[in-house]
Order: C-alpha cells, then sequence, then structure tokens
C-alpha cells in the first residue's frame, strides 16, 4: 500500500503563491481595458473572439468535477466513467451549442438579450417565470461554484501533508480511533478561501473580459499540466505498460465495465450533458456573442479538449487502484493528489500540478461569479426597479454585492463537505438538465405556453428536490443503502426527473390557450 | 435540409447509437499495450465527434439564422 501525499519541502507552496501572484497581475492587467461600464463589465461589450469563447467555454465547464472527480470516480468505477460522462458529452454538448445555441445567439442579436431569464421572460411573456428561475437557477450553480471549493481544498490538503505540523493538526480518521489524517496539512477552509479571493479580485477588475482573460490563461495551464502529470505519474510507475500491468494483476475490474456499471445507469447518464443548454453562464455567451461563427471553433474542438483532459485522469484513476493507492479516509477525492504528492515526490513538479489543478477549478469559478452578478442585476433589481433607476457605477455595485454574498454562501457551505465531489457535479448537472426542455420548447415549440412553462420548471424542480434529498441528504454514509450510486429502477434519477418536466411542458401547454401568433412569430425565424 | 447535411446528421446519430458498446462491456483487452480497449473506443468517439461536427458546419450551417439576426433588431419584443 502507499500511503497519501507525505512531502514536507515548501516548494510547493512557493509554486501555488507565485501561481495565484500571476493570476492577480493578469487580473489587473485585464482591469486596464475595462471601460467603466456595466455593460462592459457584464458582456463586455460583445468583444469575445473565437479563441477566448472556446477557452472560457471549456475552462469553465471543466471544473474540479473533470480532474478530481474523474479521478476518483474511475478509482472507484474504472475506466467506463469516460463514457458515462466524456464522450457522452463531445457529442451531446457540441449538438446543443448547434441545435440551441446557435437559435439563441439570433434571437439575443435581434432583441438584444442579456441573460436567459430576460428571453425566457419575454418568450413565454411571463415576469413570473423569471421570479421562479432565479432562484432555481443560483441553487444549480452554488453546488457547482462548491465543486470548486472543495476540490481545491482537498487537492492542496492532500499535496501539503507535513508542511505545518505546530500549526495544523490535521482531522481524526473516521475509523481508525487515535489516527490522525492530513496532519501539518493546509486545511480546505484557507484553501478555500484564498481561491475565492483571488477570483474575486481579477473578476472585479474587469467583470467578463478578466474573466476570459483568466480563463484562457487557466485552460491553457491546466491542460499542459494535466498531459505533463500523466507522462510524469506514468514514468515513476514505470512507464505506461507497466502501470496498466499493474491494473490487469491486482485490480482488473477497473479495465472494463462489468460489475461496476449498469446498463440502464450509463445509458441514463445520457441525459446529463444536456444541463450545457441551461447554464447561466453558456446562455449568456450564446445571447451575447459577436457573432454565430464564434462558436465554430468551441463545437468542434470541445469533444477533443474533453479527451484530452479526461483520458488522463481515468488512467491516473484505474493506476492508482491498481498499484494500491490508499484513498485518505476512503474520500476518493483525494486520489489525484495523492499521486501526484506520493508517486512523483518532487516538490518543483507536485507544485506545478497542483497549480494546474487550481488553474480548472478557478477557471469554473470565475464566470459563474460575473453571470451570477448579471443575472440579479439584471432580472432582479433592475426588473424590479425599472432601467434608468440606477446609474452605472450602482449597477456595478449591485452585481458585485450579489456575487460577494453567493460567495460568502459557497464558503461557509463548503465548511460542511458531501463525501464525493463527482456525485455532487452529477446532481447539479443533473438539475441543469433537467430544465432543458425549456428551452427547447422556447426555440422549436411554438404551442409551448407560459403555463407549461411555469409547470415544466416547477415539475423539474419538485422532483430533482425529492431525488436530492432521498439520494444524497437522506443516505446513510455506509451499510445497507449507501454503496454504489443512488439509482431509481436502474436509472440515474436526471431521466426521471427529464421525463416529468418535458411531461409537464407537454401537457400543461396542450390544455392551455396558445400564445398569439403574432407574439411567437418574433422567436422563431424563417425557415432556410 | 440538403442531403449532405441529412448525411452530416446521419453520421451523428451513428456515433450516439455506437456510444452504447456493450461489446466490450467485459472486455480487458489493452489496447498498444496500455490502453483498456473501452476507454480507446470511447476516445475515438470523441475524435470522430469533433470530425462530425466539422463536417455538419460545413454542409449544414444555418446561415438563414445569421441573416434573420443581423436583418436589423424589431425592437425588443417584451
Amino acid at each position: 500500500m502507499i500511503a497519501a501525499a507525505a512531502t514536507t519541502s515548501l516548494a510547493p507552496l512557493y509554486v501555488l503563491a507565485g501561481y495565484l501572484g500571476l493570476l492577480l497581475a493578469l487580473g489587473a492587467l485585464s482591469g486596464r481595458s475595462f471601460r467603466g461600464t456595466s455593460k462592459d463589465y457584464f458582456v463586455a461589450t460583445r468583444s469575445i473572439g473565437p479563441f477566448m469563447l472556446l477557452m472560457s467555454v471549456f475552462g469553465t465547464t471543466m471544473t474540479a468535477f473533470a480532474l478530481v472527480g474523474s479521478t476518483g470516480k474511475a478509482y472507484d468505477l474504472g475506466i467506463g466513467v469516460y463514457g458515462l460522462m466524456a464522450s457522452t458529452s463531445g457529442i451531446v454538448h457540441s449538438l446543443v451549442f448547434f441545435l440551441i445555441g446557435i437559435r439563441l445567439w439570433a434571437i439575443g442579436k435581434r432583441y438584444d438579450f442579456i441573460t436567459q431569464i430576460q428571453f425566457f421572460r419575454s418568450r413565454f411573456e411571463s415576469s413570473a417565470l423569471g421570479y421562479i428561475l432565479f432562484p432555481i437557477l443560483v441553487g444549480l450553480v452554488v453546488p457547482y461554484l462548491l465543486i470548486g471549493i472543495l476540490g481545491a481544498g482537498s487537492v492542496v490538503r492532500g499535496v501539503t501533508v507535513g508542511m505545518f505540523p505546530d500549526v495544523f493538526s490535521g482531522q481524526p480518521h473516521p475509523v481508525l480511533e487515535g489516527k490522525m489524517l492530513f496532519v501539518g496539512a493546509v486545511p480546505p477552509w484557507l484553501t478555500g478561501l484564498v481561491v475565492c479571493g483571488v477570483v474575486l479580485f481579477y473578476v472585479f477588475q474587469g467583470g467578463v473580459r478578466s474573466a476570459a482573460w483568466a480563463n484562457t490563461f487557466q485552460t491553457l495551464v491546466f491542460m499542459v499540466m494535466g498531459v505533463l502529470a500523466f507522462f510524469l505519474i506514468a514514468r515513476e510507475l514505470g512507464g505506461v505498460e507497466a502501470a496498466a500491468q499493474k491494473v490487469l494483476e491486482n485490480s482488473p475490474q477497473h479495465l472494463a465495465r462489468e460489475g461496476m456499471i449498469g446498463h440502464w445507469q450509463f445509458l441514463s447518464y445520457a441525459f446529463v450533458p444536456l444541463s450545457v443548454g441551461m447554464f447561466p453562464h453558456l446562455f449568456q455567451h450564446w445571447l451575447t456573442a459577436r457573432s454565430a461563427k464564434t462558436f465554430r471553433l468551441t463545437t468542434v474542438a470541445h469533444p477533443v479538449f474533453i479527451m484530452i483532459v479526461w483520458v488522463p485522469c481515468i488512467l491516473i484513476g484505474i493506476w492508482a487502484a491498481g498499484i494500491g493507492v490508499e484513498a485518505p479516509g476512503g474520500n476518493s477525492n483525494a486520489v489525484l493528489a495523492a499521486m501526484v504528492g506520493s508517486v512523483l515526490k518532487q516538490p518543483l513538479i507536485t507544485g506545478l500540478l497542483t497549480a494546474g489543478i487550481l488553474a480548472a477549478i478557478m477557471s469554473s469559478l470565475d464566470s459563474q461569479f460575473v453571470c451570477l452578478g448579471t443575472m440579479f442585476s439584471n432580472d432582479i433589481v433592475l426588473h424590479l426597479a425599472g432601467k434608468d433607476r440606477f446609474d452605472d457605477r450602482q449597477k456595478l455595485l449591485l452585481g458585485r454585492g450579489f456575487i460577494v454574498f453567493i460567495v460568502a454562501v459557497t464558503y461557509v457551505l463548503s465548511l460542511f463537505p458531501p463525501p464525493n465531489i463527482f456525485d455532487l457535479g452529477v446532481w447539479c448537472f443533473s438539475g441543469f438538465a433537467s430544465l432543458f426542455p425549456l428551452v427547447f420548447a422556447a426555440v422549436y415549440w411554438r404551442r409551448a405556453t407560459k403555463a407549461g412553462a411555469i409547470a415544466s420548471v416547477l415539475a423539474a424542480a419538485g422532483t430533482w428536490s425529492y431525488f436530492f434529498y432521498h439520494g444524497l441528504i437522506a443516505r446513510p454514509e455506509s451499510g445497507p443503502g449507501a454503496e454504489g450510486e443512488y439509482l431509481v429502477f436502474g436509472l440515474m434519477p436526471v431521466a426521471l426527473i427529464f421525463a416529468a418536466s418535458a411531461a409537464a411542458m407537454v401537457l400543461v401547454s396542450l390544455v392551455t390557450p396558445p400564445p398569439t401568433e403574432e407574439h411567437v412569430e418574433r422567436f422563431f425565424p424563417p425557415q432556410a | 435540409m440538403s442531403s449532405r447535411a441529412g448525411l452530416a446528421w446521419g453520421f451523428v446519430l451513428l456515433l450516439g447509437i455506437l456510444h452504447y458498446d456493450f461489446w466490450w462491456w467485459g472486455d480487458r483487452t489493452l489496447v498498444f499495450g496500455f490502453v483498456p480497449i473501452g476507454l480507446a473506443f470511447h476516445a475515438l468517439i470523441s475524435v470522430l465527434a469533433a470530425g462530425a461536427w466539422a463536417w455538419m458546419i460545413r454542409v449544414g450551417w444555418p446561415s438563414h439564422l445569421e441573416e434573420w439576426a443581423e436583418d436589423g433588431a424589431e425592437g425588443d419584443p417584451r
């Protein structure tokens, strides 16, 4: 058995501090391009080009879920994890970009929409729909942010074990009485605080533009570091073939799906990537992109980029199982940090790779922070008080104030972490995916009505809350009913939540009066 | 929809069907000596998906949506 990371050199921390300093400098630099207006802050005056859009979309989508979560999940379930999320996303994400994104861009361009709630309110002629959607969307973004903060805390704790034994005493082992875990490691609450502070700084400098600059930089960093980590770990294990042989000898079940993942579970996972159709930050990119053509590069490159990040993570996860790495405290979130720290044993490299993981995490937080501020300012405050009630400075202040509030709430929640980042991510994405019938009907079904839209959102929220409670909150941590993924009739809950949402949309729309033809016509471009 | 766009959509559909590769479910063969075949096949699907979308953009790009969007706003319909 190989224990968790055990390096006492402070070099990894110096590298991390240098990286965070670089980000602060980049934030200050991008702030110089900031024109001082709320429109520039919230949508960068529609100036984001194809490359930065790709980096921003990919960087935001790939969070701790993709790196820390996928490695940990592959350690638990084997190679099938790639098929559950990565290859499906390569097909479905681009499908949604193509079928939904381009239409939304056209509508946003024609009518100058910024947020998804503005669009839905207008399409369904319902102010109430916005008030119902806002807390649901914010409530789903919070776990997304939470995944990032938890992932950062978990990784930094894993690679700093032993650094400060006099300051941080660690935490008690969940099973072995008297034994302490992570002695001397930087605790997650401190990492979360630093990460949130850095991201808030550069986001406040220039809004969407700063987030896009930082995303581009960080996405490049984490892709390069991910590939580097893969090769260095492989080398330390005697090469990729030797690492695979270890898995074949010690944990062969990790090389296939038999006994690890059910067929219906696998198939019903395909609903999860539909979540991209309702991510608020992505929706905002669609509505505000300079041109539809800026999405071409994202649509094509996205599947390959996912592959570049996920394949190494999945292999590192199964190698960890093959060489007998012990997940500290049974927590598979710590497997990636354990591999980086204990296998490589090179403090500088460990620092660089950890910076790469933090880059992936922070590049997800920034866009979401800005998006939340935009939604609150436009969809709640300005909608209630009127567009001209506040000047630009006040609008910025409102947006930033709401961002700080949400970050504070998320930070407090991060102090009570759930056991598995991947599962929390799947719940979050399942919620967004369950709202997909709403956007699909909005752009493809003329007969969809206001009542149908509201019923669809409420059905998704109700069924999601029910399953979330039974599948995560009320689920025992050990013993009967705690093993494996939470399934309903062998299916992922998202399949049933999606079905409820779609059925509510169709049935309620059909029994309520249709919208006027004149209104609907404005949202349906002429056929080619 | 042109016949070439129809073919591209057919290819996307085919990838969606191939994604459920039940025939590798219990296969532990290592491709190139280190990649499990189930993982290698799905990585191939990712690459083919990129190709499929590049093809789709070439033959099925909705130019009419761009023209409609650029055609001058009618004003916010709210």
